[in-house]
């Protein structure tokens, strides 16, 4: 039996119709067609596929779609653009600002922090990351070393070893601080 | 790794989810953090599941003096944050990671009733009580004690048809110290094994009482009150050298022994039941020793 549902996605609302066993990953990337949040291990320890739910990360191949039935959520997408309309007000960068292209397109402080320090390699886990460390930082914004490795412990990286990932969260404080 | 096809209900209240829970065979979905894996890997295939995701009146913490009663939807973060217990409180760290314990609950893990899980050794050292309902031309409900409530491995007092609504963890008395100390491969993995202490303290800082309750070592949690072995053992001087140190030394040993001697561990992948053993006689003096400190120093607050 399928179920009519309404996800308020990336600050769209969005009707969707799934069976009851559509796990909220799997609804975002193929009925909602967002292939940024990636799918790993589908039973909740890669942390790939974590978003935003109101605000909070969780793992989508852990939820129902059905069960988050009129709730908010942000995906690796969302994060860019809440980044831009954040900048608006005044940025490091307030040539580009002028576009509206570039608005769109703006990263968000903690995407900007993981490039700039490496923070990524193959890139497969990092939609997972993005979400996980913009709502850390939101609850801690200037976390010590040992709270950042709490905060991504439920992260997996084969790549980087991790050192750049910790290095870009403090990037990303910095980069958030400066913006207030 | 889809999770098998199952009809949903979505009650909006404890009555509506009792008559659905009354009428079919179902299994409750709370957080979903444990059920929803097994799913996943098609090691569960329920027919029905009930959504109790709706139900507001479950999202509530209610603490009082006497304790903390903990409703069916309140998620592990938001029992960390509201820190209405502090042995509660200080498990809640431990179970898996951040993420999961935004959408994961207090009762969830209760009657998932993993034997290497925190929260059922929480409410078993503590003696606390689930409240679990059914339907029965009404709502029914009963308050099921710590110890008859882990039944075995995965195994809780919930029948078919019942929905555990709420837990309930004492309050600690006064000069009452905690600590929950456990060895796990990895940071939020389920531990190999762990130790949870309660001890109490009286004015000159002997011990009145000790209870511990310890987890990956038995089909259940494995509660042990340790009261006469800590005999000697007082929360002042943990590590000093003289005679009564050295008492306070045998005291805690001999307690840390008596809980070896209750536990059954097994031997699986992860570690062999000799090992298990060692750790837990380790991690039981550890934890005694710290809840007494903190119990000491309570004493002295």
């Amino acid at each position: 039996m399928e179920h009519e549902i309404t996800l308020v996605v990336n600050g769209a609302t969005r009707r969707v119709e799934v069976p009851a066993r559509r796990l909220l990953s799997d609804c975002l990337r193929h009925d909602l067609g967002l292939t940024g949040t990636h799918v790993g291990c589908e039973h909740g320890v890669c942390g790939c596929c974590t978003v935003l739910l109101d605000g909070r990360p969780v793992r989508s191949c852990l939820t129902f779609a059905v069960t988050v039935d009129g709730q908010e959520i942000t995906t690796v997408e969302g994060l860019a653009r809440e980044g831009a309309t954040r900048e608006g007000g005044g940025s490091e960068r307030p040539s580009r600002i002028h576009e509206a292209e570039a608005m769109d397109t703006a990263l968000s402080p903690v995407q900007r922090a993981f490039a700039e320090c490496h923070g990524l390699q193959c890139g497969f886990c990092t939609p997972g990351f993005l979400c996980t460390v913009t709502a850390f930082l939101r609850e801690n914004p200037a976390p010590s070393d040992d709270e950042i490795v709490e905060g991504i412990a439920g992260n997996l990286c084969r790549c980087t070893g991790y050192q750049n990932i910790v290095k870009a969260v403090h990037r990303a404080a910095e980069l958030l601080a400066e913006e207030r | 790794m889809k999770p098998p096809p199952f009809t949903y209900h979505a009650p909006r209240d404890v009555g509506a989810a009792l008559r659905t829970l009354a009428q079919v065979r179902g299994k409750v979905l709370a957080g979903g953090q444990s059920l929803i894996p097994l799913m996943n890997m098609r090691l569960a295939a329920p027919e029905h599941l009930v959504d109790i995701n709706r139900i507001g009146s479950l999202s509530a913490v209610d603490a009082s003096p006497a304790g903390v009663r903990v409703g069916a939807l309140v998620r592990h973060s938001d029992a960390e944050h509201a820190g209405a217990h502090p042995l509660l409180t200080r498990a809640l760290r431990l179970v898996a990671h951040p993420v999961i314990r935004n959408r994961g609950t207090v009762v969830g893990s209760l009657v998932h009733a993993d034997p290497a899980a925190e929260l059922p050794a929480v409410l078993a050292v503590l003696d606390g009580t689930v409240r679990v309902a059914r339907w029965d031309g009404r709502a029914v409900e009963r308050d099921v004690p710590a110890r008859e409530f882990f039944t075995g491995p995965l195994e809780s007092a919930v029948q078919p048809g019942e929905l555990a609504v709420s837990a309930y963890f004492p309050a600690l008395g006064p000069r009452t110290g905690t600590a929950f100390e456990e060895v796990a491969r990895r940071h939020g993995d389920y531990a190999l094994a762990g130790v949870c202490a309660v001890v109490t303290l009286d004015d000159d800082a002997r011990v009145t009482a000790a209870r511990v309750a310890c987890v990956g070592v038995g089909p259940v949690p494995v509660v042990v009150d340790v009261t006469a072995a800590c005999e000697g053992a007082d929360g002042a001087d943990t590590d000093s050298a003289g005679t009564g140190g050295e008492r306070a030394d045998r005291g805690w040993a001999d307690a840390a022994r008596a809980v070896q001697e209750e536990t059954e561990p097994e031997s699986d992948v992860h570690a062999s039941a000799a090992y298990r053993r060692h750790l837990v006689g380790v991690l039981a003096e550890r934890a005694l020793r710290n809840a007494a400190r903190e119990g000491t120093a309570a004493r002295g607050a």
